[in-house]
């Protein structure tokens, strides 16, 4: 019952947000929304953690430990971001426009439900539509600040996304042509694993490739990734941790669980394309990295990185590598709204998203400088950070499988990342405070000395200080009933133990 | 009529509708007149109309009958409505001119682009694909792709729409024969999807007009790696 209590509780919130019951009501109900999903959320999660399946509607809605994983990060990152955006909006937002703060609010909710949707539909027709439902729902938001490249970066959105969905339409169709095969089975991901033994592998191929490709465009694999760091870059802060914290791997999520359909699982060719794609992924963005000159873009690429690194771990076989990529889409979540809310903080601060515009931020905005740069060393994998501690189990993995070649490539990219995210960040940082450049346009420089320290509001760094600590806690300690639940999730994927 | 003669005649005509459909899929690629775009997106509708009819009666299936209902009531009346509210109709007497590739090469591309989908869907047809599987697969397919193919040479908003409709045509033309069973809220859904992405695509096509004057989106070009 909890998941439908969880669909439930997102659509009043939306709904309820659209009432004009002064400045503070549609924040206060979209936190309280939140809150209940998350608490519903870890309660499935918790349930699910024994490896046990939670059922609400047989066939349509239900959650095993993969997708119970998912549903709690979602309702982790929509609760933070919720508390995020109180204080942005409202300091975003002109004082006298309250219906945008409505709209912004119901929108908001409309796309934490599509995404929450994606782990709780377990027909894979549904599935399909919720994944497409949330880039639908979320371009208007990445259009929110209404500029030409807010709409520019909204449109390259939708349309190379839209794009995507058909080709996966078409794999998803693929494979319910293949189910046919096998009489009375239902069109789920369980029921998919029972019937791929008799279907022909040219068509579970053909169809995996439709997926990867469709979906991929979605998740931002290189060479699909495009549109990513122009939407990622161009939203509001805390739908920028949204999109590119929970998103993109929600939607890897759904291309992950094809995975145990290939006899042999990731020794198969599936598990070889995901290991290409993740390095061309991982590769690619790791030497973009190196020359962004917007802060939120830099973020953006770190995304795509991340992406290619979970799809070689899921792609380099065996449970410690299973464990690894689940480790690695935990990390890479929490972490990744850490960096975007601190990128918001830092935005609130200075005005600017140019990299070379900032300097001595630890002096105008200590806090943003603060986390920006733990958020930073954080996602770039610095020890003891929860992404350190799976990057690591991942490569460990690898060398004890023998893939010394996609190990060596993979840790060589983890390192150019991590030299061009901390070189980039540290320029931020650290420095003289008295140059800031005027204009991101015409890249003028300006003189200009900011007199005050800018504090940023309370909630934000409520939001900040709740996705920081699990962001180092995991890397040090994983609590029990979390680390069964990653434990059974990494199982599912059909690596021996 | 007899029942072989009746079923020869209902392949043929299928036949003859994949046949239109791809056509239309060629014409979203080679016409310049955005109104004439329209129109044939509409036509490729009625077509995936007429073969989701056929199949329907062939199979015995009341779904594939819905799905008829649903085609010709969002794709043949509701967008194109929405499409003509949604951007001005300045936009739609206008020629669009400049094309990333020339049409004559467009053209051949997309040749190419319907022989490599006959190409990847010739190993799924094995000897237990039905006939009509056998017309609709690979016709959804190559109108798939060339949709693909058609939003990435269009420079306008509403033609890049329009490839995108036609990808999701092409999919549900290659999907009512391959799987007619699925449920039918998946069908409503996706046709309340299909609608959703015409709103939301053309709402943004009307804000980036208001913003810019035109929607020429191929000229968006801020936001890209220096």
């Amino acid at each position: 019952m909890e998941l439908i209590y969880i669909l439930l509780v997102s659509i009043s919130a939306a709904v309820l947000s659209l009432i004009p019951l002064g400045r503070r009501f549609a924040p206060g109900v979209t936190i309280l929304g939140n809150l209940a999903i998350f608490l519903l959320s870890l309660r499935t999660a918790l349930a699910t953690a024994g490896g046990g399946e939670v059922i609400a509607v047989r066939d349509y809605l239900s959650c095993d430990s993969f997708s119970g994983l998912i549903l709690l990060l979602v309702a982790f990152v929509g609760l933070a971001a919720a508390f995020f955006s109180c204080g942005y909006i409202a300091t975003t937002v002109g004082a006298t426009d309250d219906r945008k703060i409505r709209r912004y609010y119901s929108r908001f909710n409309l796309f934490l439900l599509s995404m929450l949707a994606v782990p709780i539909f377990s027909q894979l027709a549904l599935v399909w539509i919720a994944v497409e439902l949330t880039t639908l729902l979320s371009v208007f938001l990445v259009g929110f600040e209404s500029t030409p490249q807010a709409l520019e970066a909204a449109w390259k959105y939708a349309v190379l996304t839209c794009m995507g969905a058909s080709l996966a339409l078409i794999g998803i169709l693929l494979l319910c042509w293949g189910l046919s095969a096998t009489p009375q089975a239902p069109f789920t991901w369980a029921g998919l694993l029972s019937a791929s033994p008799r279907m022909s592998p040219a068509l579970l191929y053909t169809a995996f490739l439709f997926i990867l490709i469709g979906f991929g465009t979605k998740a931002g694999l290189v060479p699909m990734h495009t549109w990513l760091p122009d939407a990622h870059s161009q939203a509001p802060s805390p739908i920028c941790a949204i999109l590119s914290g929970i998103e993109t791997t929600a939607v890897l999520y759904c291309i992950i669980r094809l995975l145990p359909l290939f006899p042999g699982g990731a020794a198969s060719e599936a598990g070889k394309w995901f290991v290409i794609f993740g390095l061309i992924s991982a590769g690619v963005a790791a030497f973009l990295l190196i020359q962004t000159k917007d802060y939120k873009r830099l973020f953006a690429f770190s995304t795509v990185e991340h992406m290619g690194i979970i799809l070689v771990a899921a792609g380099l076989g065996g449970f410690a590598a299973h464990l690894g990529a689940m480790m690695q889409i935990v990390s890479h979540t929490v972490t990744k709204s850490l960096c975007f809310f601190a990128a918001g903080t830092t935005l609130m601060a200075t005005g600017t998203r140019s990299i070379g515009a900032i300097r001595g931020l630890i002096r105008i905005s200590p806090v943003a400088a603060i986390f920006l740069l733990v958020g930073g060393l954080s996602i770039a994998g610095a020890p003891p950070s929860a992404v350190f501690l799976s990057e690591f189990s991942i490569l460990k993995a690898g060398i004890i499988n023998g893939q010394y070649l996609v190990i060596g490539l993979l840790a060589f990219f983890i390192g150019v990342a991590f030299f061009g995210i901390m070189q980039q960040i540290n320029r931020m940082v650290f420095g003289s405070a008295d140059i800031i450049l005027m204009d991101n346009r015409t890249q003028l420089f300006g003189r200009a000395i900011l007199s005050q320290r800018n504090t940023p509001p309370l909630t934000c760094i409520l939001a900040l200080v709740i996705t920081l600590i699990p962001a180092i806690l995991f890397g040090i300690y994983l609590p029990e009933p979390f680390y069964q639940l990653l434990h059974q999730a990494a199982a599912l994927l059909g690596g021996s133990k | 009529m007899s029942p072989d003669l009746l079923v020869s005649f209902l392949t043929k005509l299928n036949a003859l509708t994949g046949g239109v459909f791809l056509l239309c899929a060629f014409g979203l690629v080679g016409i310049r007149q955005m109104l004439t775009c329209l129109r044939i997106y509409v036509c490729q509708s009625l077509l995936l109309a007429i073969s989701a009819v056929i199949l329907g009666y062939y199979h015995a299936s009341i779904h594939l009958f819905v799905v008829a209902a649903l085609t010709i009531v969002t794709k043949v009346f509701i967008i194109p409505w929405v499409l003509r509210q949604a951007v001005g109709y300045e936009s739609y007497a206008k020629r669009e001119i400049s094309q990333a590739i020339n049409i004559p090469t467009s053209l051949l591309i997309a040749v190419v682009i319907a022989i490599f989908s006959y190409y990847i869907a010739s190993p799924l047809l094995t000897a237990g694909a039905g006939v009509l599987e056998k017309v609709n697969l690979p016709i959804g397919m190559a109108s798939l792709l060339i949709g693909a193919y058609t939003v990435t040479v269009r420079g306008e908003a509403v033609p890049q729409l329009l490839g995108i409709l036609a990808m999701e045509n092409g999919a549900f033309f290659a999907g009512i024969s391959i799987a007619p069973n699925l449920p039918l809220i998946a069908e409503l859904a996706a046709a309340f999807y299909v609608l959703i992405t015409v709103l939301v695509i053309g709402l943004l096509a009307m804000r980036i007009h208001k913003m810019i004057a035109k929607t020429a989106v191929g000229e968006l070009m801020a936001l890209r790696e220096e």
